[in-house]
């Protein structure tokens, strides 16, 4: 017993030089770049993949398909691409939110198609000005969110059940509101569609945006580093920070370049990814974005360490009905009508299953806002290759599913590697 | 264990307790869990509860903790007498529960978990200062973890621990209750909760340990408060008092089954 009171001098001496997070001796520590790169080879062999295997996975989809039809990565096919992907995309960074805090949202097709209905008869039926369409879509989304939260936190009825139920019955009062046509089109000349389908950003706007970007990053990281620096913590080197800022840019500059060999960066996939940024952001760097994490971790020890739990889900919820419907709005523009079968058939799973491949766990906590664009692309390619293959629907739908159940499986293997290195 | 018991002498003399329990009652349904319960704890002391299963340990805590009230009884705090009507009261008031599934979210890391829900920061929380608090605050209580940005989940049993006592110190507690702290932890770990529970005592915090293992209990705590069948059965002075003495109050008889058994193996009480 004596021993254990024995007081530990070894750790009181540490020198003094040393950054306050890296004085644990047992902490393997290396220098510079190299240190870096040492550390990103263990994570990796010790099963914490992150999204690389998708991004490994989505570059051996793209070689394949462009083996089978060189058109695949065509700057035409590309583009058209960008433009799928916007849409569902939104969806799907809805989706992720949800599944952070432990939920599921089965009724993101329904709400989707709901608000091109609403889209649809307003600005064309009742010609309402397009913004107040919009606004009035989102505010429903927005209301069909809060009940769903309120049944489930005063309720407990569990958010599957609520938004199966709501999956049906919304998908029924798209159906009514559209009435006996069926569809309605939406103008060619109305600015939501040329912004859908139409508004691509000129190569120096491009350029120009990816650059303050850029910029951007190399500031906030100079700046993280000096605060990090001055709190007597551990910097990582300098160097990263230029070279991740310069290989930002090679690929900005490269996808912008080939893009602009056709129509350009569509501005509605420009939209897709500032959401996708702004998300990220708040998810890491606000306690909103904290406490969902923490919710979906443990939600008895969120509670008791005194955040409202009830308010995280129901915002969470909400979240994921509002992009639902910003989604929903943005594929009716692409399409150019608002019909029965808008946010039907596939659209529920091709957003769930973009944001599992992705890297959001199912089980809550663990997942962040670019697992939506990395899914999103990854499904949309494999649609599109299929698509330009000509061959029929039946295919992609197996395709997507075998990708689907591959990604899991690789989360599933990662998640027991990490664990028997004990860092589950 | 001599020097301790002189600490005792300085510590001893007559002072205001912090935290002061008389005459506490509580019932559920037919069944009295604890009856008339006294008990005092000043800063800058551990004291251990201890009694069987069933004994009412669990039930004093979880008044203590805000999760039931008291149905009888008054509560003394600083001087003052207190009601702790919600685990929100009794944690303003300035009493610290570690309960013993420690409620960590595994899916954060070790800072996230320590500041979580009293994050620091404006708009944006400010990630460093609170890993320079973090890194503070666990050298103050020399824990030893490797790193403060790996999730909870990668930590081991006794680690785990420290990470739930050391939150429990970030909103400056005057009493912290710790509930079962080394029951599922290996001996090497042990002594390193049993090491931090000597550094809140020397922050000045008044400690109450439960728990089951003796060993703990006469290496750490000054005082020790028995509970019996929801009743007060004995307080001693650690260092006055024997492992049979203290058996002897849990299960109210010199002849019970701990001492008939160590009277027939010897040499099992050493290695108790």
């Amino acid at each position: 017993m004596s021993s254990s009171t024995t007081p530990q001098t070894k750790d009181n001496s540490a020198p003094t030089t040393l950054a306050a997070d890296l004085q644990d001796e047992r902490l393997m520590r290396g220098e510079g770049l190299r240190g870096v790169f040492g550390a990103f080879g263990m994570r990796i062999r010790t099963g914490d993949l992150g999204s690389l295997p998708i991004f490994l996975g989505l570059i051996i989809i793209w070689i394949v398909f462009q083996i089978l039809n060189p058109r695949f990565l065509s700057a035409t096919n590309l583009v058209d691409l960008t433009l799928q992907c916007a849409g569902v995309g939104t969806i799907a960074l809805g989706v992720v939110v949800v599944l952070l805090v432990a939920q599921i949202d089965l009724s993101v097709g329904s709400l989707s198609g709901l608000a091109s209905a609403i889209l649809g008869v307003t600005f064309i039926n009742w010609q309402w000005p397009i913004w107040a369409s919009i606004v009035v879509a989102l505010a429903i989304g927005a209301l069909i969110g809060f009940v769903y939260g309120f049944l489930f936190t005063r309720f407990g009825v569990p958010t599957f059940i609520v938004t199966l139920a709501g999956l049906m019955g919304f998908l029924g009062l798209q159906l009514w509101v559209l009435g006996p046509n069926g569809t309605i089109n939406l103008p060619y000349n109305s600015w939501i569609v040329e912004f859908a389908t139409s508004w691509f950003l000129p190569p120096w706007l491009a350029y120009t945006i990816a650059g303050l970007t850029v910029i951007g990053i190399v500031v906030s990281d100079i700046t993280k580093s000096r605060r990090r620096a001055k709190a007597g913590l551990s910097t990582g080197p300098g160097s990263l920070i230029v070279i991740k800022a310069i290989v930002i840019a090679i690929v900005a500059a490269a996808a912008i370049t080939w893009l602009a060999t056709n129509r350009g960066v569509a501005v509605s996939f420009l939209l897709f990814i500032v959401l996708v940024a702004v998300m990220a952001t708040v998810l890491t760097r606000t306690r909103w974005g904290r406490w969902i994490y923490a919710v979906g971790g443990n939600e008895e020890a969120a509670r008791r360490a005194g955040i409202n739990v009830k308010t995280i889900y129901i915002s969470a919820l909400m979240v994921g009905t509002i992009l639902a419907t910003l989604g929903g709005l943005l594929a009716a523009a692409r399409l150019t009508a608002a019909s029965i079968s808008s946010g039907g058939g596939t659209t529920n799973l091709i957003a769930i299953a973009a944001a599992v491949i992705g890297g959001t766990s199912l089980f809550g906590g663990r997942g962040s806002a670019w697992s939506a664009l990395l899914g999103i692309f990854v499904i949309m390619s494999i649609q599109n290759g299929l698509t330009l293959l000509n061959l029929e629907s039946y295919v992609q739908f197996m395709v997507t599913g075998v990708v689907l159940l591959l990604a899991v499986i690789i989360d599933s293997l990662s998640r027991r590697s990490r664990a028997s290195h004990g860092t589950a | 264990m001599t020097l301790a018991s002189d600490l005792d002498e300085q510590r001893a003399p007559a002072r205001e307790p912090v935290l002061s329990i008389r005459n506490i009652s509580k019932g559920f349904g037919a069944v009295r869990a604890l009856t008339d319960i006294e008990m005092d704890v000043y800063a800058g002391e551990v004291v251990a509860l201890v009694g069987d299963n069933g004994a009412g340990k669990s039930t004093l805590v979880k008044i203590l903790a805000g999760v039931h009230p008291a149905d009888d009884g008054t509560i003394t705090f600083n001087g003052t007498p207190v009601s702790i009507p919600s685990p929100t009261a009794s944690r303003e008031l300035g009493i610290a529960t570690v309960f013993q599934d420690l409620a960590l979210c595994d899916n954060l890391d070790v800072v996230a978990n320590l500041f979580l829900g009293r994050e620091l920061g404006g708009g944006a929380m400010n990630e460093e200062l609170m890993e320079q608090r973090s890194w503070e605050l666990l050298r103050q209580l020399s824990a030893k973890i490797p790193s403060v940005r790996i999730a909870v989940a990668s930590l081991s049993g006794g680690q785990r621990q420290t990470v739930a006592i050391a939150r429990s110190l970030i909103g400056e507690p005057q009493i912290v209750i710790l509930d079962e702290p080394t029951a599922a932890l290996g001996v090497a770990q042990t002594a390193e909760v049993l090491n931090l529970i000597e550094r809140l005592r020397e922050r000045g915090l008044g400690v109450i340990l439960i728990s089951h293992n003796m060993a703990d209990v006469q290496a750490v705590a000054d005082r020790v408060v028995v509970l019996r069948l929801g009743r007060n059965n004995g307080v001693f002075r650690t260092a006055d008092v024997s492992y049979e003495d203290i058996v002897a109050a849990i299960t109210g008889a010199t002849d019970n089954p701990v001492s008939s058994r160590s009277a027939a193996h010897p040499t099992e009480k050493d290695a108790l």
